[in-house]
């Protein structure tokens, strides 16, 4: 230490001192001016662009979902209706640890662990500011075990919706279709702002058919909200000015299914595999579309669980297979009444020739035996009878006759082989087969060949030929009004929700089958009367006040050996005959064409006619039992359907319920 | 006449001397009184917005404030020179107390920055906010200035003493602040401006060694203030809510209680650390200017003060506590605005929280027994 050359001069420490706080006083000025400065940056230079960022912050725009259009069936019937329900629902830029609030989900028992996988898939495919529903359809009990435990779960509310509600169960579930979450798969091919705050979407049947119809526009509020993303009403003691667009309902679907027939239809066949389908023929309207066994579309609103889909695809009746439209089997016996129709046109039958049935067939110069049903022997039968008593030996020489290549083109314009153009997707086209068709169907050069003996088979209607039961009652559409082809349709109208006002949808025909004599007509529909009087279902046909036309038919499943009998009893019954009918009536004014599969039904007589008849009943008969005098085509007189109220204004609070369209009166589900 | 002339000036001017020899009776100074009152009064507005409205809040900060004025009354009282020689006393018992804190610490396995006292929770560092400069100054005051090496070399380790213990606490923004009060008596004492330099040069090459040593969250607040943008949503998200609310003020404010990012919970913080934004937010550029433009009179007249005393350990002393208050205005602002990483300084006399609304009133109080006891040591 130097403390005795320094001596502490109080003068000159004084001055520094004061020359060290001069300087001080000078770089706070000058560090407080940058300061403001940068305040300057911000507050003006920069002020509108965070004026924006503080704007998007406390404004957040929520959708509101349209109400979806109702489905109706012709005498104003729900089908298809909405109905609130609580779901839960999560955001999932809001949660901070998805994976350990979904198992906390599942601990509550809101969730099932079976279901976190695909939930999870469900949640990372949508915006992180969409709200994802993660259980639908919550119970009381449900809704009040979150509510208590709320707090513990960010980002997760629940929201009352409106959920798809379908009073009648699995009623024409396979013409109906259903609505379920949107998957991942959905979202490809929809436009994910016009589905913002929408949950369910059309899957399947008139659902997806018509979906842009049914979903309506979707409008959205906006609300104001804290850092949590939370809504407030107020902040502090300003409320800003918020914007909001009312959603437009979907429109409601009105459908020509008359609810009625199809109930009749229905329990007609159930307990059995099967398809009815009943067209009007003068319009090609669907009076009922049945496939059995069906399932209960409401599952999939619910949210369906993994377990209960593998349940309904595992089933070995498969509930999910639409039979009507996408099962093809061989017609049988069905096709007779085309095949005499070529046979007249052709010329190569004389219809009033009586040709001798023994029971059996053989082609020239050929070992192989084509047996009679039930080796009956006909006696001598000439066109009509051949018809009515579904004659086997008869058609077998008219086909061999006529040959595969004039079939095929006289069938074609029939519908056999393409699609019948109904208003939904999915459905099959059979096969009708020929010779260009065979060579390339199959590989060996020496199966590519057509052989005379298939040719005798298509004559009853089995080896390659096959329909869908929608293809058969279009069919039957063409028989009943001699010729004209009308296209099917479900839908016959659609309905603006606001205005009630209906917009019919014109039905569309498809042209005629030409070059037929009315004279033949009149023949191959006397012969069908004929099955229904004294032919193979006479015993259905008794009694009815209307006269009707129809054909049996049985197609084999199981092929039987060259020298054995077919017995029912003795073989499988998965193995058994496919049961078909078709049928219209009345048969010289045509209201109603149907046709009938019943699965392993036996002979069509005894299984599939018994239905189409109280089909036709139901449709053509009044409560007295007598015929009723025939309808205006439907929704052409008005309809009690739920009357259309003004849009009410969205409610400040509760932001999710769909608006602008009025509750209908179903319960809750 | 002259007399009577005094005694019937108007009622106004009567009233202002008579508050003038009450405040020179209580040895305290008029303008820096009012000043900080301004202040204060300021704080307790913009405090009830950015709370919520919430009374409570309110009550306890006006309790704190009396807590300070009265050790700022108390404090004013106490002669300098005995302020002198319990300084290295206050510096010994303080740092006996950061080792009670530490081994405490120690065994509680985390973060320990309190001592329980029963009846209030006590923080030491707060207490080397003022034990340090305290120490410094007494260290200085019989030595000749400007200081020599191996003064520098004693008065580094008497700084570096409590400022280690502070920072591993681990407190940086604390152990910072004291650094830079007894750093502040040094610079006023006279050190060297090539020394300062040269310092600077080491600080530079001392950041980059003690990233090395720096904890994750101290790195990532680091990075963070260079690029808010990168984590928007996690250790930016502080910064940028901040600066969407001072920019969205504008320059008149959106008006008291109705900024929406303090009202909706947008902006953390909002009455402690960051309560200089809601200033921004709510009363604009014309509000934050006005509060700075306090905060410098305060300060300039706080220097002033200094200037005037009469001997070496209050000179250093009062320079370094109206520098280091300085220093807490401009960090918190700048670390609001976005200029300075965000480190956990209080707002003076605004922010929200207790210990450091008492301990700056308290500095002030030592200041003005600096300033009004000068007469005393002169005759």
């Amino acid at each position: 230490m130097a403390a005795g050359v320094h001596i502490k001069d109080h003068w000159s420490e004084q001055r520094l001192f004061d020359q060290r706080a001069l300087v001080a006083a000078a770089c706070m000025v000058l560090l407080t001016l940058g300061l403001l400065a940068r305040l300057f940056l911000l507050q003006v230079v920069r002020h509108d662009y965070y004026a924006e960022l503080s704007q998007g912050n406390r404004v957040r725009t929520e959708p509101i979902p349209a109400a979806r259009g109702l489905i109706f069936d012709r005498n104003g019937e729900e089908i298809a209706g909405d109905t609130p329900a609580y779901q839960l629902e999560l955001v999932p830029e809001e949660v901070p640890n998805l994976p350990q609030t979904l198992k906390s989900l599942v601990d509550l028992g809101l969730i099932r662990s079976e279901d976190l996988e695909e939930l999870l898939r469900t949640i990372r495919s949508r915006r992180s500011f969409d709200s994802v529903p993660v259980r639908l359809r919550m119970s009381d009990e449900d809704v009040a075990t979150f509510a208590v435990r709320r707090f513990e779960f960010p980002g997760l509310d629940i929201k009352t919706r409106q959920t798809r509600w379908y009073p009648g169960g699995a009623l024409a579930v396979h013409a109906l279709g259903y609505v379920g979450a949107i998957s991942e798969q959905d979202l490809q091919h929809i436009d994910r702002n016009a589905y913002a705050g929408t949950t369910l979407i059309g899957k399947l049947g008139l659902e997806s058919a018509y979906e842009t119809q049914l979903h309506g526009t979707n409008g959205f509020r906006e609300i104001l909200v804290n850092a949590q993303g939370r809504s407030v009403e107020r902040q502090g003691a300003f409320v800003p000015n918020l914007r909001t667009k009312a959603p437009a309902a979907g429109e409601d679907v009105l459908l020509s299914i008359d609810l009625k027939v199809q109930r009749v239809a229905e329990q007609a066949l159930a307990g059995h595999r099967g398809a009815v389908v009943a067209l009007d023929p003068n319009s090609g309207d669907v009076i009922a579309f049945v496939s059995l066994p069906g399932f209960d579309p409401n599952m999939f609103g619910r949210g369906i669980t993994s377990s209960e889909y593998a349940a309904l695809q595992n089933d070995i009746d498969r509930p999910l297979f639409n039979r009507a439209m996408r099962g093809t089997y061989p017609p049988g016996s069905t096709v007779k009444p085309v095949l005499a129709l070529a046979g007249l046109t052709y010329h190569v039958v004389d219809p009033d020739q009586r040709h001798y049935c023994a029971g059996s067939f053989h082609l020239p110069g050929s070992s192989r035996i084509f047996r009679e049903y039930h080796n009956e022997k006909h006696g001598y039968v000439d066109l009509d009878d051949a018809i009515a008593r579904s004659c086997d030996v008869y058609f077998y020489g008219l086909a061999s006759t006529l040959g595969v290549d004039r079939i095929a083109a006289f069938m074609a314009p029939f519908g056999f082989g393409k699609l019948t153009g109904i208003d939904i997707s999915g459905e099959k086209p059979g096969l009708l087969p020929t010779r260009a068709w065979k060579a390339k169907a199959f590989a060996r050069p020496a199966d590519q060949v057509w052989f005379p003996g298939e040719t005798v088979n298509l004559g009853i209607g089995q080896g390659y030929l096959t329909v869908t039961p929608l293809q058969l009652a279009h069919y039957a559409t063409i028989l009943a009004t001699r010729g004209k082809i009308w296209r099917p349709r479900l839908v016959a109208a659609l309905r603006d929700p606001l205005t009630g006002q209906i917009h019919h949808m014109a039905p569309v025909s498809e042209g005629e089958v030409t070059g037929i004599s009315a004279a033949d007509w009149q023949r191959v529909v006397h012969g069908m009367i004929g099955v229904t009087t004294r032919g193979t279902a006479a015993a259905i046909g008794a009694h009815a006040p209307y006269t009707f036309a129809g054909k049996t038919g049985t197609a084999q499943v199981f092929t039987v050996a060259q020298n054995e009998r077919y017995n029912a009893k003795a073989i499988d019954e998965r193995l058994r005959d496919h049961s078909w009918f078709i049928a219209f009536a009345p048969a010289d004014q045509p209201r109603i064409a149907v046709a009938v599969l019943q699965e392993n039904g036996g002979a069509g007589a005894s299984a599939a006619a018994p239905i189409a008849r109280k089909v036709l009943d139901a449709y053509l008969l009044g409560p007295d039992g007598k015929v009723t005098p025939p309808q205006p085509p439907p929704f052409s007189v008005p309809l009690k359907l739920p009357v259309p109220a003004p849009a009410p204004a969205p409610a400040s609070r509760s932001a999710t319920a769909a608006a602008g369209r009025p509750q209908s009166a179903t319960g809750a589900g | 006449m002259i007399y009577e002339e005094v005694t019937q000036g108007s009622r106004t001017r009567r009233t202002l001397t008579g508050a003038a020899r009450v405040l020179f009776a209580l040895k305290l100074d008029g303008p820096l009184i009012g000043g900080l009152a301004l202040i204060a009064v300021f704080g307790l507005i913009v405090l009830y917005s950015a709370s919520g409205q919430n009374v409570g809040t309110i009550i306890r900060t006006i309790g704190r404030l009396a807590l300070g004025t009265v050790a700022m009354l108390v404090l004013a009282q106490v002669n300098p020179n005995f302020l002198r020689r319990t300084s290295p006393w206050l510096f010994a018992v303080g740092i006996f107390l950061l080792l009670i804190v530490y081994a405490m610490g120690h065994i509680g396995k985390g973060a320990q920055r309190w001592l329980d006292l029963g009846i209030i929770r006590f923080q030491p560092s707060e207490l080397m906010k003022l034990a340090v400069p305290m120490t410094c100054a007494w260290f200085l005051h019989e030595r000749p200035l400007p200081p020599s090496w191996t003064s520098l070399l004693i008065l580094a380790a008497l700084i570096f003493l409590p400022v280690g213990l502070v920072a591993i606490q681990p407190d940086l923004g604390t152990a910072a602040l004291i650094a830079v009060a007894g750093a502040l008596v040094i610079v006023m004492a006279g050190l060297s401006v090539r020394f300062m330099a040269a310092l600077m040069g080491l600080a530079a090459a001392g950041a980059w060694f003690g990233w090395s040593f720096m904890h994750d969250y101290q790195r990532k607040r680091v990075l963070t203030f260079l690029d808010p943008q990168t984590d928007p949503l996690g250790a930016g998200y502080h910064i940028i809510q901040s600066q969407i609310a001072i920019g969205s003020g504008g320059v008149f404010g959106k008006g008291w209680m109705n900024g929406s990012q303090a009202q909706l919970d947008f902006l953390p913080e909002r009455s402690t650390d960051f309560i200089f934004a809601v200033i921004g937010e709510e009363f604009g550029l014309l509000g934050q200017g006005l509060l700075l433009m306090l905060y410098l009179f305060v300060v300039g007249r706080a220097l002033y003060l200094s200037t005037q005393t009469q001997d070496t350990f209050a000179r250093l002393l009062a320079g370094s506590l109206a520098l280091t208050f300085f220093v807490y205005v401009f960090i918190n602002a700048g670390m609001v605005s976005g200029l300075l990483p965000v480190v956990g300084v209080p707002l003076p006399l605004v922010s929200y929280g207790g210990t450091s609304m008492v301990t700056l009133l308290a500095g002030f109080g030592i200041l003005m027994a600096l300033y009004s006891h000068r007469k005393l040591v002169s005759s």
